[in-house]
């Protein structure tokens, strides 16, 4: 059968040259970076290489990039690293509502220190308005932070206006730009963010391989103690061949970003003009034009997501939702309802992340497959009977 | 694959979707919030369920759970679909995914709720359809009235209708023998 993987808010592939530079660090190349000796010295300097990699691709200087085993933990560190060091500032921190989970819950866990969170609003289209953040700023705010861009819905959010403002009101911007390096251009002085989160696995790097960027002079406290690497800010053996990895997909995405988008650009194009001709009542999610090159996502109305992905699956083709049934905590996507999308809406999400691999002819085969599909579970909806009857009158 | 066999053949090929559009009894549980939604059609027959139908709004083991319901409860009679509870209906899946259990697992909730409605009908029924007699009969005597004006047949007491409750009341009286509204001033 054929097999077209759509998901690349899960997980991209390794690419084969990724592969091969990591290789030598799980076989013969053992040594613990820390170790004076020439093993481990050895060891040592790929690190060292691949940060400057992973700096040169987001415009940092080598030593603002601090790794972690993955964006996640980035983020944890963002917030909860700088929110300690700023301590004696304040205590308020402002969000955007559509962060991902390990900002929004780093937040919740300083607030049982004393902190406390601004959510700011978006629009229909995912949008944080830059003048929204400036309203939520107040004397003892610490730090904002704002995702570059959803994974979930696609939007690009016009993070140099919100750093502007954050600037002018003295507070340091943190960005989780997890879904973002690596597949549009980053660049952290034009961006000017004073924190960034990044994960190797969103660019066709390893799993567990993550980096936060901390501008210098931006104080950061460490929340895994013990330990001299990263500069002291980050305990814990180095995962040497993951951030081997990393460097050599950071390599990688910089030669190859501007065809990367352009091909997946189009292809997603594709996707989003030609679904809601083929099936009715289905709607794109996200900034039409302001987001990701390699993201689709829609709500499918009367059904529910689980059916659809399984359904998929079942064809060889793997894609997300963000609908309750297919989350563990059974909750839907807060980035769809902080859009304003209803419940039942909501329900009907599909998540759609292009492969630079995709081709045509891949989203081709979606389009045929995917229309029966929704057929077929719309006639087993008591919504889809309902809105029949309801339009027959 | 997070599911049984067994329940990717009852989501793929769904036993008795539909809807029966004289159905003796209906009964929806869930909600598009919750993320799952049945509905449940029953006609009965002889106090057995001679068909179900079901629609179902909802993930992979929702819908295996609503056919598989449909599947064991039909052509038994209503005391023993009433019997068909959410762990059964599981365990005849082989095992659904611990945070479905609660959720998803409301196929045999919503056919007791169709049985449930369909019982609510059968009792209103003999409730608001007396018999012809007891509604037409003389407020005195007891005895049967043929028409609502005129004279009562056993005890010929003239009759005639109450303006207010529609009932019975003896001629020219003042005040309606049924529901006591004052005659001539209604």
């Amino acid at each position: 059968m054929r097999q077209v993987y759509l998901d690349h808010i899960a997980a991209t592939p390794l690419d084969p040259q990724v592969l091969e530079a990591m290789l030598p660090f799980l076989r013969e190349k053992f040594g613990n970076p820390q170790s004076l000796h020439s093993a481990g010295q050895e060891a040592l300097q790929a690190i060292e290489e691949a940060r400057s990699r992973v700096a040169l691709l987001i415009g940092a200087g080598d030593s603002e990039v601090f790794f972690t085993a993955s964006g996640s933990e980035a983020n944890n560190f963002a917030l909860k690293g700088i929110a300690a060091a700023r301590r004696d500032k304040g205590n308020h921190i402002v969000l955007s509502a559509i962060e991902h989970q390990s900002v929004l819950h780093s937040a919740k866990s300083l607030e049982k220190s004393g902190f406390s969170t601004t959510l700011v609003p978006v629009d229909k289209t995912a949008s944080v308005d830059p003048d929204a953040v400036r309203q939520a700023i107040r004397k003892e705010t610490v730090l904002v932070s704002v995702i570059l861009a959803s994974s979930e819905v696609g939007t690009i959010e016009p993070l140099a206006e919100i750093a502007r403002v954050c600037r002018a009101a003295g507070v340091p911007l943190h960005t989780d730009a997890v879904a973002a390096v690596g597949n549009i251009p980053v660049d952290v002085k034009e961006l000017g963010v004073d924190a960034l989160s990044l994960a190797a696995d969103q660019f066709y790097g390893p799993k567990g391989s993550g980096a936060l960027f901390v501008k210098k002079g931006l104080r950061i406290l460490p929340i895994i103690d013990g330990g001299i690497q990263e500069g002291g800010r980050r305990a814990g053996t180095e995962n040497v061949a993951g951030i081997v990895g990393m460097g050599k997909a950071a390599e990688l995405a910089r030669a190859s970003l501007a065809e990367r988008q352009n091909k997946m650009k189009a292809l997603r194009d594709r996707l989003i003009d030609r679904f809601p001709q083929k099936v009715e009542r289905v709607y794109l999610t996200g900034h039409r034009d302001q987001r990701l090159p390699h993201q689709a996502s829609f709500c499918v109305e009367f059904i529910e997501g689980e059916g659809m992905l399984l359904s998929l699956d079942m064809k060889g083709i793997s894609v997300s939702s963000g609908s309750a049934c297919t989350s563990r905590a059974l909750k839907a996507s807060h980035v769809l309802l902080a859009m304003g999308i209803d419940h039942a809406l909501a329900q009907g999400s599909l998540v759609f992340g292009l492969l630079e691999s995709t081709g045509a002819e891949d989203i081709d085969y979606l389009l045929d497959v995917l229309p029966p599909i929704i057929d077929r579970l719309r006639k087993m909806s008591p919504l889809y009977t309902k809105f029949l009857e309801e339009s027959q009158k | 694959m997070i599911y049984t066999d067994k329940v990717m053949d009852h989501f793929q090929n769904p036993r008795n979707v539909g809807v029966i559009k004289d159905a003796d009894g209906v009964g929806q549980v869930g909600n598009p919030v919750c993320g799952d939604m049945m509905t449940f059609y029953v006609k009965v027959k002889d106090n057995r369920l001679a068909d179900i139908k079901f629609q179902t709004f909802g993930c992979g083991a929702a819908i295996a759970v609503s056919s598989i319901v449909s599947e064991i409860a039909m052509g038994r009679t209503l005391e023993e679909a009433m019997q068909i509870t959410n762990e059964i209906v599981a365990e005849q899946l082989g095992g659904l995914p611990k945070n479905k259990l609660h959720c998803s697992n409301l196929g045999a909730d919503a056919l007791h709720a169709a049985i449930e409605d369909y019982r609510k009908k059968q009792a209103a029924e003999k409730t608001s359809a007396p018999p012809k007699a007891e509604e037409c009969s003389c407020p005195y005597c007891d005895g049967p009235v043929e028409g609502l004006e005129g004279a009562c047949t056993s005890c010929h007491i003239e009759l005639e209708e109450c303006p207010h409750c529609h009932g019975l009341t003896k001629k020219g009286e003042e005040k309606c023998t049924q529901c006591g509204a004052d005659l001539e001033t209604v």
